[in-house]
């Protein structure tokens, strides 16, 4: 891809649609005919490929093509969204008097004046992933299965895959926003069972980002990723039920970021605050977390999965601090959002594709490294539970009450790792549960590429990331009472 | 648009599924399938009154799949493409057949040898009068859930939303075998979320009704009502000490559970050896008290359809009957694997390759309705509320977060919530020492309410 991505996405969509500049000026202005906030025009080209191997063969591969637009009208909190899956200018001018159906009141069209921007490029790569011949991925996948395989006899079973994304937007909006991007996405994931004796157990690693797919292809790369499966897998395999009931937690680095994001990142996405429907609505300004607690969502991360040259709505994305120093400072912002609550955009308004309206969402969201050796922060824990690294979470965003699962877990027993326990999840209130940190290692890490949120039913990649941190007193579920 | 060649008109649905197969046989593949879904949709959200969002669109995705065949097998490849001009499909076809010769053959690959369906029965799934309410008609039962709610008590202050929404959809298959069928339905939901608020705390619930036709949904002040009496009972909720009691659940959460079920019943997870259920046929899994059928030809089902994702007509198929294993769901491909048929019940999207899935899926009731249930619980919670994923098919591993009621004395004491509750499948379904008669449909999986005699319960 070219060093310029708008203008580059702008070119494609002109060459194969027929865009240009007065077209989209007509289109515009129909949706506008009357009064209004805001609209905008959301166009997608998107090519997806996958091959998957199970029980040592590639049994398939797909590939999908999504093509789209679609329009929406805002007027105050109220949006028309229509979408369809036709590029032409006769279906943009019906989608347009069908989001404009939804405002009322008089009003004139104006102007529209549109301009291109210039930007960054966070993730350029040699070539799209989907061009990469189908018998490379093949190839990987067969040398995966045998590598799992080989390192340990318990393994019965190996899927992996590898998925490529190549996603062509544009925006075109009524306030002259005319700004494109080309954004790739690699994700490889390895799944094994390991069987021993009536027991069987699983365990899951998968890595990925913006970047070339020759990068996945790198055996220091994938290998480590392998291991850690079986590792997991066979671990499992010795794991004691784990015990239910109040203790301190220490999390590990990494993935375990998750919990921020379910247990306070949601709760300060703007939607949610503008509503008030957040545990956290009216608390700007005050304290939501233990002093040298420090929360950042930054979508300008060169390569990571949850970065974006531009959000959906063609914001350039920011680094946005959350939580400073234990102090709630800000909140996740689209632009209606935003507009509504007297605040500027964030860059963090962000839709699964076409089919579906912007929602302020995070990007790559972590919590700032502290002072603590990690070991000392394991050490001060007399009796409790270390979670390596969870499974998936969820949060009421009403209530506040968030639940996650772990997928690799200890007993800390006298401040050493103890002895691996299955099926641990936990439970809390996510406006309390950053007041309980009481230790924060030095070790920040980011996962490595495989978060999915999900909201309202749209998906969108994400990134996470912690240092290693302690909790105190927080409910762990369990089935030993 | 001038310096642009004239884009090309779109194929129709069933054009686009005919040319599709010859195109994919022509470039090479053996047999071959395709799909073409055409979908229009309407969605309304008011909130606190107010039009929040109008949404609707019109989609129409085509599915190929191409199978090339050897000695050892087929080798098969999947595509999906929303472009359905003839030159894109051309294209799609013949990247179908290339992406398909790059893959391994496999013995099991293979449309079904026989048995599509002969008849299109109906099964009440599409709306005759078709085209629904107006948007205005639809903003106002929005707003008639909502007044419903905040009427019910003065806590109802706020609202995440009042949705209705509509589906059409057809769906057009056709195969290399020479099989071609279609059909058309419809479903229609209002669903209303209410956010109960007192002393600073805020507790929001829903309630929702789905259904194949516009008459059939409940009264939108019915939804209301109830959307905002789950929100206020959950206000005031406390943790509980962890202990082990038994645990009673309504048909909402009940339902969840089947859901957990019907991921270790389903073919590709036992094949693969990725279920506690897989080699189990026969076996006792569950309390006599349990009997779960899959029906695809239920009259006006969520799941309902004549055919499944292979053109194979639906039928019944009882999954658990009176505690004992009786089948497992199964598409072509699983079924081969098992040395067993096909049970019809093949799921496909367009972008996928046809999966084991259920259609209309339920536990049998019993007797006696939730509150004569909670009645004969001396002590036990009243899950109203499941969240989170711990749930492991491979092990049967349960433990999510919940929220409901404490149970004192077969009478409800005070909500309770920030806990998990945590068992094994396999010993969750074996100990239901109740299932009531109140089975309750909002989706495709069903339940009535359940009692399970003993789990542990994590809180302070």
């Amino acid at each position: 891809m070219s060093a310029e991505p708008e203008s580059s996405s702008l070119a494609f969509f002109r060459e194969r649609f027929g865009l240009d500049d007065a077209r989209l000026d007509t289109v515009l202005g129909t949706a506008l005919e009357r009064r209004l906030d805001h609209a905008d025009l959301y166009f997608e080209y998107t090519t997806r490929d996958a091959v998957s191997l199970e029980e040592g063969i590639v049994k398939s591969g797909d590939r999908h093509l999504e093509q789209g637009v679609g329009v929406r009208v805002v007027d105050g909190a109220r949006q028309g969204y229509a979408h369809s899956d036709e590029i032409s200018v006769d279906s943009l001018q019906l989608a347009a008097r069908t989001a404009r159906a939804v405002a009322e009141g008089p009003g004139e069209t104006g102007p529209v004046a549109l301009a291109g921007r210039e930007g960054r490029d966070l993730y350029p790569v040699s070539r799209p992933p989907t061009d990469v011949p189908i018998e490379t991925k093949v190839a990987l996948l067969s040398e995966i299965d045998a590598y799992a395989r080989s390192l340990d006899p318990r393994i019965d079973q190996v899927m992996a895959s590898v998925i490529c994304q190549h996603k062509q937007v544009l925006v075109a909006a009524a306030d002259g926003t005319l700004a494109g991007d080309v954004q790739p996405l690699v994700r490889l994931n390895v799944q094994v069972i390991a069987a021993s004796g009536e027991r069987r157990e699983m365990g899951y690693e998968g890595t990925g980002g913006r970047f070339d797919l020759e990068r996945l292809l790198d055996p220091e790369i994938w290998r480590p990723r392998v291991q850690e499966a079986v590792r997991l897998a066979v671990l499992n395999l010795e794991a004691e039920p784990c015990p239910a009931g109040t203790m301190d937690v220490v999390l590990g680095p990494g993935w375990s970021g998750v919990l921020l994001h379910e247990a306070v990142g949601h709760g300060l996405e703007g939607d949610f605050n503008r509503k008030k429907t957040s545990a956290f609505a009216d608390r700007l300004g005050q304290r939501v977390a233990a002093p040298g607690v420090t929360v950042i969502d930054d979508g300008t991360l060169v390569e990571r999965r949850g970065s974006l040259n531009m959000d959906d709505e063609g914001t350039p994305t920011e680094r946005t601090v959350l939580i400073e120093d234990g102090v709630l400072t800000g909140y996740l912002q689209d632009r209606l959002n935003a507009r509504l609550m007297g605040m500027a955009p964030t860059g963090n308004g962000r839709r699964e594709s076409y089919a579906h309206v912007p929602l302020p969402r995070m990007t790559n969201t972590f919590m700032l490294a502290g002072e603590d050796d990690p070991e000392d922060v394991l050490r001060s824990v007399d009796h409790g539970l270390y979670i390596a690294s969870f499974g998936g979470g969820q949060v009421d965003i009403t209530s506040g009450k968030f639940v996650f699962s772990a997928n690799e877990a200890y007993k800390i027993e006298g401040g050493r790792l103890g002895a691996p326990v299955k099926g641990a999840s936990l439970i809390g209130n996510g406006p309390d549960i950053l007041t309980r940190v009481s230790r924060i290692g030095s070790d920040l890490a980011l996962d490595l590429g495989v978060g999915t949120c999900g909201k309202d039913g749209q998906s969108v990649p994400v990134g996470v990331g912690l240092p290693t941190i302690r909790i105190d007193d927080i409910t762990v579920g369990g089935t030993e009472g | 648009m001038s310096g642009h060649a004239p884009l090309e008109a779109p194929l129709e649905a069933r054009q686009a599924v005919e040319r599709a197969l010859e195109q994919v046989q022509r470039a090479g593949a053996d047999q071959a399938d395709a799909l073409l879904l055409e979908g229009d949709s309407v969605e309304v959200r008011v909130r606190n009154g107010e039009i929040d969002v109008v949404s609707q669109a019109r989609e129409r995705v085509l599915g190929i799949r191409a199978l090339v065949g050897s000695s050892e097998g087929f080798r098969s490849a999947v595509s999906s493409t929303s472009d359905l001009s003839p030159s894109a499909v051309e294209r799609m076809a013949e990247e179908t057949a290339a992406l398909a010769r790059a893959t391994a053959p496999d013995p099991a690959a293979g449309l079904p040898d026989a048995g599509f369906t002969e008849d299109l029965p109906d099964l009440g799934i599409r709306d005759a009068s078709d085209a629904g309410p107006t948007l205005e008609a639809r903003i106002d039962v929005a707003r008639r859930a909502e007044d419903a709610a905040r009427g019910v008590d003065p806590r109802i202050a706020n609202f995440e939303g009042t949705d209705v929404n509509s589906d059409t959809t057809r769906r057009v298959y056709g195969n290399s075998q020479g099989f071609l069928a279609e059909y058309e339905s419809t479903s229609h939901g209002i669903s209303c979320m209410p956010i109960a608020q007192e002393n600073g705390s805020m507790q929001m619930s829903w309630w929702s009704s789905v259904t194949r036709r516009w008459c059939d949904l409940d009264d939108p002040t019915h939804v209301g009502r109830v959307a905002a009496e789950r929100a206020l009972s959950r206000l005031g909720a406390r943790r509980v000490p962890t202990c082990e009691v038994p645990i009673v659940f309504e048909p909402a959460t009940a339902r969840s559970l089947l859901g957990h079920l019907v991921a270790c019943v389903s073919g590709s997870s036992v094949y693969r050896g990725a279920s506690f259920l897989a080699n189990r046929l026969g076996e006792a899994v569950a309390s006599e008290r349990v009997s779960v059928v899959d029906d695809g030809r239920r009259i006006g089902g969520l799941g309902s359809r004549p055919f499944d994702g292979e053109g194979l007509p639906t039928r019944r198929t009882p999954v658990i009957e009176n505690g004992r294993l009786a089948s497992y769901l199964l598409d072509t491909y699983s079924a081969r694997k098992l040395g067993m048929a096909s049970t019809g019940n093949a799921s496909r999207g367009a972008g996928s390759a046809p999966g084991a899935g259920p259609t209309n899926l339920w536990l049998e009731p019993g007797e006696g309705d939730l509150d004569a249930i909670i009645a004969d619980t001396e002590r036990g919670f009243l899950v109203t509320w499941l969240f989170g994923h711990g749930f492991n098919p491979v092990s049967g591993d349960f433990s999510r977060g919940a929220a409901g009621h404490w149970i004192e004395g077969g009478r409800l004491s005070h909500p309770v919530e920030e806990v998990t509750i945590a068992g094994n499948l396999l010993d969750m379904l074996r100990n239901v020492d109740a299932v009531g008669d109140d089975l309750l449909w909002q989706g495709s999986v069903a339940s009535p309410s359940v009692r399970i005699s003993s789990m542990t319960v994590a809180g302070e």
